[in-house]
């Protein structure tokens, strides 16, 4: 193992994150159910949340499935389709980054407002500020080394090491190698994102999990009976 | 037939005192923790005036309850359940009530008063329970108490918009009249439709509305979603919160706790039983005047036998039925008809009914010659045609009809009972133009005047022994996770660590100074 770090952090320091994040999340649903809750400050602000919150969600489910095209679609599938590479680069930059701005305008408006705001900052944990420092953060390494390295490093395509390792982790047999070329901030990206993981089940982020789609088809008016002997 | 029982309350409105005991016992009870501070399950607020949350009326503004869409079936006025995922209203609710709406709850820096000597007087400034900061106080609870400071407000009264007069409010002329609000525990409850977690529901039993806490997911929408301002968001738990009709003691045959302490005995709680399968086309009803009269329509006569074999049927249990049939509620809302429901215009089939107060009536005809001639009461109500609009437009959708007919009765009942306590004559047979006669104007007389404990309260104990599994309920007490429910504080830090908790002898000293209780 000539990169003993390298080696730990492509190969081992994923399971442990992605780990967390199951274990977690069993066991904030399993036992603590009552504490899954989608942490709304909406009551004590209102019109900067109106802002930053449909940018920042909108941009985010954008972004989310951006990433699964991007990580699970080989490339060997859209070469197939007789997709060419500048092509499905220009809707990806386009897509992505369309996304990623919406995100990045939503989180700076929802970390202002968090920070400046004293009903909300007061009423915060010191997981709502951790949560929201690190959505920032991500996205902003996200942004650049979309953007900064497609400038800088025209000739790097993520899909034939990054993603191919991507989907490796899902087969258990990620080979840590295939990351080490990759520029510092994909890589930065990476290692927060999946940071992001192991902690989303620990905070207010484990509402994304609580998504309602039984409602569309329920009946409006629930009764509840105590089951009878 | 789908019959179902349902606990339900009148107030007559013609007693409360305005005295808040109610809504201070409540607080006590339910909402008297870190992140419920300005929740007030139980409030009374004073009408003609804004109330609470200000214009809580105004449904053009927080769009709640049901209207009826273009092919005439209810609809939420906050949008279908497909409108509301389609436009994100679940990252951002746009119709939700903000804090300032209610008001930011304060305390005061007591502190400072206990301070060493200085040369002034040291004051206690109000202070934000929420950020502890200074506050400068502009709104509270009941803020317009009394018409105070009305002249600034009243005009934003929803109902005086909506029956177009200028209300003056000089002395003269004014009137004047409280409302005590409680959760309506609908039979068509718009909060239980809007919640996409399934966390509020109407309990099957006794119809009583409950947030499953467990369940909530804080998406807001049941605030939005009660066009009564009902369900309050804690801060503290990001969850929905609501008044329980103090199902605890219900289920015991006991009064809720604000029925119980009401200084003015004007509350009534009895059981009710409707037919469920009729509740959505009555709620149809395209005319909003009718609509009182379509949820009377609901409502099953107790003494029907045929009613009350397929209430056995149904499984609801004897006690239950003998209840209803023994119900002050059926008395005064269905045989008597002077009960009416809060704004029924909303189509949410409310259960908690007021009696229309004579007050404002009287008020304005004391002065004159009433002592000579009590009989001019009847045009009198005639002529207030402000106050009976007024009164049509809280609680018949505007039906001024019934109002008045409800109104004559209880003049008609006060002149027959102080004729007969003075010894004078009555005529019996004007009984007969109000719809009573004297057998039933001493009724409710009872009812209403002397109003007996076990007369205003009719509650038939819940039979948890048939329940399958009560083991599971030992113990548990309502808001476990409420971090935070008794007096002394165990609040956090940020950093999750528990402030130094005060001892008894602490809360004392800080509850109590020079001879005075607070809070
Ligand atoms: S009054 Fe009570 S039952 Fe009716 S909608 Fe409001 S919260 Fe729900
Ligand atoms: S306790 Fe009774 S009389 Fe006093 S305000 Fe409440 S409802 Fe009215």
């Amino acid at each position: 193992m000539a990169h003993p770090v390298q080696w730990f952090i492509w190969t081992v320091y994923p399971y442990l994150m992605l780990g967390s994040f199951i274990f977690g999340t069993i066991i904030r649903f399993a036992f603590y159910p009552a504490s899954v809750t989608a942490k709304s400050s909406e009551l004590l602000e209102k019109r900067r949340l109106m802002r930053g919150s449909i940018f920042f969600h909108v941009g985010i489910i954008m972004v989310f499935f951006g990433h699964i095209v991007g990580i699970f679609i080989p490339k060997v599938w859209t070469d197939a389709l007789g997709i060419p590479n500048e092509v499905y680069h220009m809707f990806a930059l386009v897509a992505g980054g369309l996304g990623g701005l919406a995100a990045l305008i939503g989180m700076l408006i929802l970390t202002y407002r968090r920070f400046s705001d004293v009903r909300v900052h007061m009423t915060s944990t010191l997981s709502d500020l951790i949560v929201n420092v690190s959505l920032l953060i991500i996205i902003i390494l996200g942004l650049s080394a979309t953007f900064i390295v497609s400038a800088t490093q025209p000739e790097f395509n993520y899909r034939e090491n990054l993603s191919i390792w991507g989907r490796q982790l899902f087969y258990f047999r990620p080979n840590y190698l295939l990351m080490l070329n990759v520029p510092l901030l994909f890589k930065a990206h990476v290692f927060f994102g999946l940071a992001i993981f192991g902690f989303f089940p620990y905070t207010r982020l484990v509402h994304a999990f609580a998504l309602p789609i039984r409602y569309i088809k329920r009946r409006y008016l629930v009764y509840r009976k105590r089951p009878q002997l | 037939m789908k019959i179902k029982a349902q606990i339900s309350m009148v107030l007559n409105l013609d007693k409360c005192i305005g005295c808040h005991t109610c809504s201070v016992t409540c607080k006590n009870t339910w909402t008297n923790r870190p992140g419920a501070e300005y929740m007030w399950f139980n409030n009374v607020e004073t009408k003609p005036g804004v109330g609470y949350p200000k214009g809580w009326e105004d449904e053009d503004h927080y769009r709640g309850g049901w209207h009826l869409n273009q092919k005439g079936h209810l609809e939420l006025v906050a949008g279908s359940k497909l409108n509301k995922i389609a436009l994100g209203k679940i990252f951002y609710n746009p119709d939700m009530p903000e804090l300032d709406d209610y008001y930011e709850p304060w305390t005061y820096d007591y502190q400072t008063l206990f301070s060493p000597e200085k040369k002034h007087q040291p004051v206690a400034r109000a202070k934000s329970q929420l950020t502890g900061q200074p506050m400068d106080l502009k709104w509270g609870p009941n803020w317009d108490d009394d018409l105070a400071g009305s002249s600034e407000t009243m005009q934003d009264d929803p109902n005086i918009k909506k029956i177009q007069t200028e209300i003056k409010t000089n002395f003269e002329d004014a009137f004047m009249m409280y409302l005590p609000r409680l959760c309506e525990h609908c039979l068509n409850a718009p909060c239980v439709s809007s919640c996409p977690s399934g966390a509020m529901y109407k309990r099957d039993e006794d119809g009583i509305v409950l947030v499953d806490q467990e369940k909530c997911r804080g998406w807001r929408f049941c605030m939005t979603g009660c066009p009564y301002k009902k369900v309050y968001f804690n801060w503290k738990t990001n969850k929905a919160e609501k008044c329980t009709f103090c199902y605890p003691r219900i289920e015991e045959g006991l009064p809720t706790v604000c029925s119980e302490t009401c200084v003015g005995r004007i509350r009534y709680i009895g059981v009710i039983l409707y037919d469920a399968d009729k509740v959505r086309s009555a709620a149809e009803e395209p005319d909003e005047q009718k609509l009182y009269e379509r949820q009377l329509e609901v409502f099953l006569d107790p003494n029907d036998p045929e009613v009350v074999a397929a209430a056995q049927e149904a499984g609801i249990h004897d006690d239950m039925i003998e209840a209803a049939q023994n119900s002050p509620i059926y008395k005064m809302a269905v045989e008597e008809k002077i009960a009416f429901p809060l704004h029924p215009e909303y189509r949410t089939m409310p259960m908690v009914w007021y009696v229309p107060p004579l007050s404002p009536i009287m008020n304005y005809f004391e002065g004159k010659d009433s002592i000579h001639n009590p009989e001019m009461i009847f045009p009198a109500i005639d002529e207030m045609r402000i106050p009976v609009d007024y009164l049509a437009s809280l609680l018949t959708g505007g039906n001024t009809t019934v109002v008045k007919a409800a109104l004559y009765k209880l003049a008609m009942m006060r002149l027959y009972m102080r004729a007969k306590t003075a010894g004078k004559d009555f005529d019996e047979s004007k009984l007969d133009r109000v719809n009573l006669t004297a057998d039933r104007a001493t009724a409710l007389y009872r009812l209403l005047a002397i109003a007996k404990y076990q007369d205003r309260f009719v509650i038939p104990k819940s039979h948890k022994e048939y329940a399958e599994d009560t083991f599971s309920e030992q113990g548990t007490v309502g808001y476990e996770s409420c971090d935070g429910c008794g007096l002394a504080g165990d609040r956090q830090d940020r950093f999750g660590k528990k402030q130094p908790q005060k001892t008894s002898e602490e809360i004392y000293a800080e509850s109590f100074y020079g001879g005075i209780w607070r809070d």
